[in-house]
């Protein structure tokens, strides 16, 4: 390809008139980035790996079915010391039923709540000032560390209601905590994609505000919406700190919302530290892996339907 | 031609929409104003448990680096020093390589690396912090100490390099827990970053490109400066989640609140001695815990909001030049 300079001179576009050193440089670059790309995908790759190869061979009937064994340090005691070690039975149903009971829990809690911030914010505060108030500190909320909302529950629930204050409750209400802010934010940006003529023709037949909210633009933006609370969802799931100080521990299966109950964050954490604990370490933190990436994909397949809706 | 007069008599319950409405109106607002009572609540119910700790340290909670529970002793600079100096290692090589990803997706990629790039950076994201920290425990942990020691000898002699990489005994370190914080605040940086980079206008690029510069000159030229401190912002989001990080620093960091230059000794960070002590913890040692939440908070806050500021006051910038 070539172009004609004012001078009437031709000059060649093909890119051979760029010099060695500036050619270079773009390369140079060019693989940089590449080489970050690496950088962060090798780790990931390790870690999944890792995680397969060594909670693998967990994953049996007995694992989603029996208790947390209690004898893994007497037995990984026995091996060192070349006794006949007793017999453990890996299971981890208790961590099970408390991940999915407080998941469901601080679901309950922090969506129908999310939901309604969002309307309001998008339906009702629009560009007000409290409205701006309200999404500038749901920001801000959604950086808090999660260790916070565990303390902030300790204090405010554990403490008040002494030994009894560890449960599922409390383990619930600060992963809520931690929920809500992801739910209003990604409800409300849901709630904007609505085009404001379904609004405006709902309007038009005679319906109120809320009527117009709750039939048409609710509905319109409801798989986004699910989308968005699935991967607060799986945020919630997968965090151990907000339940370290607010669900105490037990190593029998509890489905009451009261008395003492685990989690597979936080048995992940207490198994690895603990002697002969690392297989119950590994196969809990796959159980939970497995469990985050099914929600997250499940939130990622719905938002991506309903962006071609939306573009169609 | 004549208009019919509407007839009003099917126009039914009137009165009532507006009232519903308005009660509807006032839900939503309690919904969102949930949010407002909530981080209220955890200011001052953390505070209020914590304020023992303050009466009886007074500035030399964060002054002093005597931290002594049995004594009664709580100066927690040891553990301000810890958070910071893991931040600090997360983000030197986060940046670079956050940015670079960045870039590469925005600007390089073709749309299948371009996709599994975007994959590579969800799934970093959505693995919990708890499994990094039991990779790091379990495998890093016996593996790294090997590098850092021959690294320690490598630099040995050299002024400073050999003071900031010493020996390490165990492999636990503020560097162990940086690196494993890398993998959390890169997909925080790059999402934020992609979105800065999106909002440069498109003719500016091609214009550069038109006027022959290579794409790497185009990006120094164009994007960079247009999204500097959008940039800057994505950072500071990224600090935030670094100096917030628990469960992934306590298993790797090694217990030990020391002020040392050495990155390959052990330390203690913030949120790491929360969580490693609270729940054995009464009276002022408890309340000095929960005081050490308080002031995390307060730094993640101020950190938050200076980030969420630059970041919007851009977008409004760009939104007025568009």
């Amino acid at each position: 390809m070539t172009a004609l300079a004012p001078s009437g001179e031709q000059i060649v576009l093909d890119g051979s008139t760029i010099s060695r050193g500036r050619k270079f440089r773009n390369f140079m670059a060019t693989a940089a980035m590449g080489v970050a790309v690496l950088l962060a995908a090798i780790p990931l790759g390790f870690v999944l790996y890792q995680l397969v190869a060594k909670g693998a061979e967990m994953i049996r009937v007995d694992w989603f079915t029996e208790d947390i064994p209690t004898n893994v340090g007497a037995a990984a005691l026995a091996e060192k010391f070349g006794a006949e070690p007793e017999e453990v039975i890996y299971g981890m149903a208790p961590a099970i039923v408390g991940t999915f009971l407080m998941t469901a829990m601080a679901s309950l809690l922090a969506i129908p709540i999310g939901l309604l911030g969002a309307v309001y914010l998008n339906e009702y505060g629009k560009n007000g000032r409290l409205a701006g108030v309200i999404r500038f500190f749901t920001d801000v909320m959604t950086g808090v560390p999660s260790v916070i909302m565990g303390i902030f529950i300790y204090t405010f629930w554990v403490l008040r209601y002494g030994p009894t204050g560890r449960s599922a409750i409390a383990g619930s209400l600060a992963l809520a905590c931690l929920m809500l802010p992801i739910v209003v934010r990604s409800c409300e940006e849901m709630l904007r994609l609505v085009p404001d003529a379904l609004r405006e023709g709902s309007a038009a037949l005679g319906s109120p505000r809320w009527r117009t909210t709750t039939t048409v633009v609710l509905p319109a933006a409801l798989p986004g919406i699910t989308s968005g609370c699935m991967l607060a969802i799986a945020r919630a799931a997968g965090e151990t700190a907000p339940l370290l100080f607010t669900i105490g521990s037990v190593t029998a299966v509890n489905f009451s919302l009261q008395g003492q109950n685990t989690a597979l964050s936080t048995q992940i954490y207490s198994n690895a530290t603990q002697p002969g604990g690392e297989p119950l370490a590994w196969g809990a933190a796959l159980t939970l892996v497995v469990i985050v990436l099914v929600f997250t994909m499940a939130g990622r397949r719905v938002a991506k339907r309903f962006s071609i809706d939306a573009a169609a | 031609m004549t208009v019919a007069p509407l007839d009003t008599t099917t126009l039914t319950r009137r009165r009532r929409g507006p009232s519903v409405d308005r009660a509807f109106a006032w839900l939503t607002l309690g919904g969102g104003l949930v949010i407002l009572v909530v981080l209220a609540g955890i200011a001052i119910s953390t505070t209020q448990k914590a304020w023992p700790a303050f009466r009886e340290e007074g500035l030399g909670f964060l002054l002093s680096d005597n931290w002594n529970p049995n004594e009664g002793e709580f100066g927690a600079l040891a553990f301000v020093y810890g958070t910071a100096i893991v931040s600090l290692i997360a983000l030197v090589i986060s940046v670079p390589m956050s940015v670079g990803i960045a870039l590469f997706v925005n600007e390089v990629a073709p749309r299948r690396i371009k996709a599994f790039t975007i994959t590579v950076m969800d799934l970093m994201a959505a693995v919990p912090s708890v499994v990094y920290g039991l990779v790091g425990f379990a495998v890093l942990r016996p593996e790294v100490k090997g590098l850092f020691n021959s690294i320690a000898d490598a630099v040995s002699g050299i002024p400073v390099l050999s003071t900031i990489f010493g020996e390490s005994q165990s492999g636990m370190s503020f560097m162990l827990a940086g690196l494993i914080l890398v993998l959390m605040v890169t997909p925080i940086i790059t999402s934020i970053s992609r979105e800065v980079f999106a909002t440069v206008p498109e003719g500016d690029k091609a214009g550069a490109l038109a006027l022959g510069a290579t794409r790497y000159e185009m990006i120094r030229g164009v994007v960079v400066p247009h999204s500097f401190g959008g940039v800057v912002g994505a950072v500071m989001l990224g600090l935030g989640r670094a100096m917030g990080e628990t469960i992934a620093v306590v298993l790797v960091i090694g217990a030990s609140p020391q002020i040392v230059a050495n990155l390959f000794a052990p330390g203690e960070a913030m949120p790491s001695v929360i969580a490693r002590n609270l729940n054995e913890s009464s009276g002022t040692y408890q309340a000095a815990l929960i005081g050490l939440g308080v002031a995390l908070f307060g730094l993640t806050i101020v950190v938050n909001m200076s980030a969420r500021g630059i970041v919007s006051r851009l977008e409004r910038r760009m939104r007025g030049a568009a």
